[in-house]
């Protein structure tokens, strides 16, 4: 206790704290919608091209990359949930695949041929599985972090009922008049920051646990929506608060250690919902 | 003099995936109607009410909507939606979502779109589930809900596709009696059907979509518009029903 005591009173520790929670809160209300309109490998893919973006944001040594990732995110976002002619939602899920893989190749390509720092592979590592670079945060990185997680929370109860309608019979929400492509354009743009900004947390490769783990665990305990909703911000910022007080105090890396929390939870909540029936 | 349709369609043409589909029949609906809409399947029954929703664009013709139908709306009921089986959502949030028309931009629903969704679940007799989880209802349930969640918001007029299919017997009978009801409230009503039963009762237009597509109005002349339902259901299906003398059915009498 006393370590952890001593740990917290670290800025540092404080601002990891802080971003963290925030980053938590807003993926894993996203998470909801995400995974009932099957949507959860769209977070994958976008979390790929975003280390590519960063990557290259690297190489042509920017003073900060993210401007730049969150900008390429948000592009792929809006190209990728826009809806085709037809009204068919995601280009084939081959063409994601590609899209994530060759993302991540030309992004370790430019990072190897570019390198920022001696240290290629640490970055690499960092940048893929977030071991520790929401400790190394500034505290201006942590003011935007903390900002731009806000937003989303915000622009998320703005479009709770929207999100809802459109997630549970589209072609109603539709035929309802919501069909206004500046909504559709926003709610890519949203999912683009929360990935962009998640990846400080746990990582490219783990951006996808962070969304869709309180999800599904959510929908285990609850039955309504809003139940679910509620839950699965909850159970998004335990897990990411424990997840990194035991990572601190446990020197693990953090995003593989929030992903184990979450995991647990997850875990814990399905064999609770099997003994209540 | 007829009253100003609510909504009328002239030489629609619309194309589903790369085939076009045969003409509609040029028709209209107007207040208060009861429109069946027959036909066999593939004829463009489902894509007929997408175009009226503006969910589809149609490839050639117009549909016109009254000033009345543009400002309240249209309910729909579609055939049930394809859920994840785990979705989670309470009876009322469903009929909530009804008033989304109504809510536009609004980030929350106001006090009066809670107060409807209330009576629309009083009125379908399912106010006792409010707060069930949808996913488990059974089949009639949710046709039931999903019909509290057209009418939540009141609109001119009411679109329901096959509304009778997957229903057991005696939920598809209490269905029709709430149905009627809906139409008896003055709601203009048209219905893809293949319950030719119903189509054929007095009072019903028919439009029926496939080969032989046509339009055909009840007036208290005709109340049956038998011309066009197939022979044996206007006259003879179980001897039950009285023969009709359309001239078009029983060529034979009208000779003189």
């Amino acid at each position: 206790m006393d370590t952890l005591l001593g740990y917290l009173a670290f800025p540092f520790v404080q601002r990891a704290l802080v971003a963290g929670t925030l980053i938590a809160l807003c993926a894993s209300l996203l998470g909801v919608p995400l995974v009932l309109r099957r949507l959860s490998f769209i977070g994958d893919g976008l979390s790929h091209v975003a280390f590519g973006a960063m990557a290259v944001a690297g190489a042509l040594s920017f003073a900060g990359n993210l401007p730049l990732s969150l900008a390429a995110t948000i592009l792929v976002a809006i190209l990728l949930l826009r809806r085709g002619p037809g009204g068919d939602r995601v280009r084939g899920d081959a063409a994601l695949a590609m899209l994530s893989a060759g993302a991540m190749a030309l992004g370790y390509l430019l990072m190897a041929v570019f390198p920022s720092s001696s240290n290629l592979s640490g970055d690499v590592c960092s940048t893929l599985f977030g071991s520790a670079s929401i400790l190394t945060l500034t505290p201006g990185e942590t003011r935007t972090c903390a900002a731009l997680a806000l937003a989303v929370v915000a622009c998320h109860l703005f479009a709770y009922h929207r999100t809802f309608e459109t997630a549970f019979d589209e072609e109603y929400a539709r035929a309802s008049g919501h069909r206004s492509a500046l909504a559709d354009t926003l709610s890519a743009a949203v999912i683009a920051v929360v990935i962009v900004v998640s990846m400080r947390l746990v990582g490219a490769l783990l951006v996808s646990a962070l969304l869709v783990f309180p999800a599904v665990t959510a929908m285990r305990l609850c039955k309504s929506y809003r139940a679910v909703t509620l839950a699965a911000a909850l159970l998004g910022t335990l897990g990411a608060l424990a997840g990194l007080l035991a990572a601190i105090l446990a020197g693990t890396p953090v995003g593989p250690t929030i992903v184990a929390v979450n995991l647990l939870l997850f875990a814990a909540c399905s064999l609770a919902a099997r003994l209540r029936g | 003099m007829p009253s100003s349709p609510l909504l009328q369609c002239i030489g629609l043409v619309a194309t589903r995936g790369a085939r076009p589909l045969p003409p509609y029949p040029d028709f209209r609906i107007d207040p208060a109607d009861f429109l069946c809409i027959i036909g066999p399947n593939g004829s463009g029954k489902t894509t007929l009410l997408k175009l009226l929703l503006g969910l589809l664009p149609p490839t050639s013709g117009r549909i016109d909507l009254s000033p009345a139908l543009r400002a309240g709306g249209i309910g729909y009921l579609p055939q049930q939606p394809p859920l994840r089986r785990d979705f989670p959502a309470s009876v009322r949030e469903v009929v909530l979502s009804g008033a989304q028309s109504r809510r536009g931009w609004r980030p929350f629903h106001s006090r009066a779109d809670r107060a409807d969704a209330a009576r629309a679940m009083d009125r379908l007799g399912i106010a006792d589930l409010a707060r069930r989880p949808y996913r488990e209802l059974s089949g009639g349930q949710r046709q039931r809900v999903l019909l509290a969640r057209a009418l939540c918001v009141p609109h001119p007029l009411l679109l329901l596709d096959e509304p009778l299919t997957g229903l057991d017997p005696d939920a598809a009978s209490a269905f029709r009696t709430l149905l009627d009801a809906v139409h008896r409230d003055g709601t203009a009503v048209a219905m893809v059907t293949h319950d030719l039963e119903a189509a054929r009762r007095p009072g019903r237009h028919l439009l029926r979509l496939g080969p032989d597509a046509a339009y055909e109005r009840a007036d208290a002349a005709s109340p049956h518009p038998h011309r066009i339902l197939p022979h044996q259901l206007c006259c003879h299906g179980d001897g039950a029903r009285p023969p009709c003398d359309c001239p078009a059915c029983h060529p034979e009498e009208a000779a003189p």
